[in-house]
């Protein structure tokens, strides 16, 4: 048993290493003036894809749910989080602190909809579930798309038909413009901020996995009727694991609001969530490495690779495809056992 | 009078949502898994008809032929090569990440081939408007073409199912698929067969989508692919009738939506009638109590 346990931690050990390696690496390129410009400008959404590729893979990968409305989340975080950042740019004047307190807010706002939204759709299963939460994702992109808000001496005006109708005095600030979006938000993420929210992802992603609750979850997974019968109790898991998994999210996409001049609603549609689940797949559903992994390569190869760009959602496609039938086709599998049996001797896991 | 032309438009719309609703509640029925690519399928057809018409000067009715048989063969195609290996995999979530992955590959075929510009589509329909109540009231020949084909489809699937033996196998691999194999009916081939009606009537929900919105591009299918599948489970995934029903309801509700509500807010109006069915009745309005086995 402990034998596992060391094991576990030093697998543990192995991913924040590798993170902290790519991230010193980067500084001794940046500073050597390596790095091109285009690479630089790809650092923090690269930390943003990471921290939402690992949040998403506790819903998919652990807690075996497919949820599509990832997006949503991020969604709600960076707007609940370029909306604090704007409204308190003149108040909190040190960046660090503002910024912080950015990112506990989106998370907050998005664990907040992720219990709202998780108590009734975790009752559903498989299908339904996904298109469910596909269905939220598109509500809150909708809704966010339709509010315009302000702030003036009077305090918030909120309306739903356009800017003029908030009736706000001169001096008053727009700060939500309908589908314009929010624009302006102070420019407080940096690539440091990235790494430090890939980290404490990590670390809450992989402590709770590997916790008396983690076990729970993987076993409403493997077994929901089993897990039942020896009294754990479903809802609660499933919707921990959601709940954390939508925080993390929506820090992320706070960390994404303030790296970008303009915040729009349109940019975290249903394609969004497909990518997240896209570096899921190919990391490996439930392998916490291999989606850190996976995010950077799929977001940095395309970057490099400019040729190919036309080409990269078709061969995003194919590999999905490829990926799913290698890794759960009965004849797929018997084929592995057969042949590839000597090189993998991990045997797959029974996902019911 | 203009509720009356929102409500025509609206049962214009649900017919086409209807016949979407039908490939999926078929290929649910039987084969159990939600067919994310079959919204991309109705963009396929939308495409094939368009280059029939266009390129090749082809008479519409010989294009929507043209549209029918490209849909039918790739919606076999994918069945065969993404679906089949898939559908006694452990883990269900498998063959819907593979359905997302043909959904993406299609479009990015068909953005490769015609590029990302809309395309204006020249509509199939020759049938004149017509006009009621001294012209207040206009009833769009395409309207009139919509609806009358969804009933006809409607109608003729219905006595597929009951009166041929294709149809009856078709039944009973949707309500026991060993039992049916023991009764000597060939299971992957019934399979193919839903694919293959279910993906041409695809395309001819395509063609009509695309004569009353006549912009077509590599994005067309996907949102009337997922308001069909909403309009399936509102009327009962799996049931024929349902998916009429459902599908009729939900383009009222969305055309209504528009015109009273907000414009903006019709997706997120039609959505949110998906997730309180959910929940309140999740069998949809004509669906069977399915009991879980344990």
């Amino acid at each position: 048993m402990t034998g596992m346990k060391k094991k576990k931690l030093i697998s543990n050990f192995i991913t924040y290493g590798i993170v902290i390696i790519a991230f010193i690496i980067v500084q001794i390129m940046q500073s050597t003036g390596n790095l091109s410009s285009m690479m630089t400008g790809l650092l923090v959404p690269l930390c943003v894809y990471v921290v939402l590729a690992v949040s998403l893979n506790l819903v998919v990968g652990i807690s075996g749910e497919l949820s599509l409305g990832h997006a949503g989340f991020m969604c709600i975080g960076a707007f609940a989080g370029a909306f604090f950042s704007k409204c308190t740019q003149n108040t909190i004047t040190v960046g660090g602190l503002r910024f912080f307190l950015a990112l506990l807010i989106g998370a907050a706002f998005a664990a907040l909809f992720g219990l709202l939204i998780g108590i009734p759709v975790l009752r559903l299963k498989g299908d339904y579930l996904a298109i469910v939460t596909l269905a939220f994702g598109e509500i809150i992109k909708n809704v966010i798309n339709v509010f315009y808000v302000g702030v003036d001496s009077h305090g918030v005006h909120v309306s739903m038909k356009d800017q003029f109708s908030l009736g706000m005095e001169p001096d008053g600030m727009l700060i939500l413009n309908g589908p314009q979006g929010i624009t302006g938000t102070p420019k407080d993420a940096s690539f440091l901020a990235g790494i430090i929210l890939i980290l404490v992802t990590l670390f809450v992603v992989l402590n709770l996995i590997d916790s008396r609750d983690g076990r729970a979850i993987k076993s409403i997974r493997d077994n929901r009727i089993a897990a039942e019968s020896i009294g754990i109790n479903i809802t609660k898991y499933k919707l921990m694991a959601f709940t954390v998994s939508a925080a993390l999210a929506g820090a992320a996409g706070s960390l994404y609001a303030h790296n970008l001049a303009t915040l729009q609603a349109k940019k975290f549609d249903y394609n969004l969530s497909i990518l997240a689940l896209v570096f899921v797949v190919l990391g490996g559903i439930g392998n916490i490495r291999g989606s850190v992994i996976a995010a950077v390569v799929l977001t940095a190869l395309p970057e490099l690779l400019r040729d190919m760009a036309e080409y990269r959602m078709l061969i995003y496609a194919i590999v999905l495809i490829v990926m799913m039938i290698f890794n759960w086709a009965p004849k797929a599998l018997e084929w592995r056992e057969r042949y590839l049996g000597r090189f993998f001797r991990k045997s797959v896991k029974e996902g019911k | 009078m203009s509720f009356l032309s929102y409500l025509i438009n609206g049962i214009s719309l649900g017919s086409v949502y209807a016949i979407i609703a039908l490939g999926y509640t078929m290929v649910y029925g039987i084969a159990k898994m939600l067919n994310f690519a079959h919204g991309d399928v109705i963009m396929v057809g939308g495409y094939a008809a368009f280059t029939c018409i266009m390129s090749a000067g082809m008479p519409p009715l010989a294009a929507v032929l043209v549209a029918v048989v490209v849909c039918t063969v790739i919606g076999v195609l994918i069945e065969t090569i993404a679906y089949r290996p898939l559908l006694e995999a452990a883990s269900s979530l498998a063959v819907l990440i593979t359905a997302i992955g043909v959904s993406y590959f299609l479009q990015n075929v068909v953005l490769l081939i015609f590029g990302s510009n809309p395309k204006s589509f020249q509509s199939v329909v020759t049938i004149p408007d017509l006009k009621l109540a001294n012209g207040t009231l206009n009833i769009s020949g395409v309207t009139i073409v919509t609806i009358s084909s969804c009933i006809v489809i409607m109608l003729a699937l219905t006595t597929f199912i009951s009166r041929t033996k294709a149809g009856q196998a078709m039944l009973a691999v949707s309500e026991d698929k060993g039992a049916a194999q023991l009764m000597g009916i060939n299971v992957n081939k019934t399979i193919a067969l839903t694919f293959a009606i279910g993906s041409g009537l695809a395309a001819i929900a395509g063609v009509l989508l695309c004569s009353a919105y006549p912009s077509l591009s590599p994005y067309t299918g996907s949102m009337p692919g997922i308001k069909a599948f909403v309009a399936a489970v509102f009327g009962g995934i799996g049931s024929i009738p349902g998916a009429f029903l459902g599908g009729l309801l939900l383009g009222v509700i969305e055309i209504f939506g528009k015109a009273y509500v907000s414009s903006q807010l019709s997706d997120a109006i039609v959505f949110a009638v998906l997730i309180v069915v959910l929940l309140v009745k999740p069998t949809g309005l004509l669906g069977k109590k399915i009991q879980e086995k344990v």
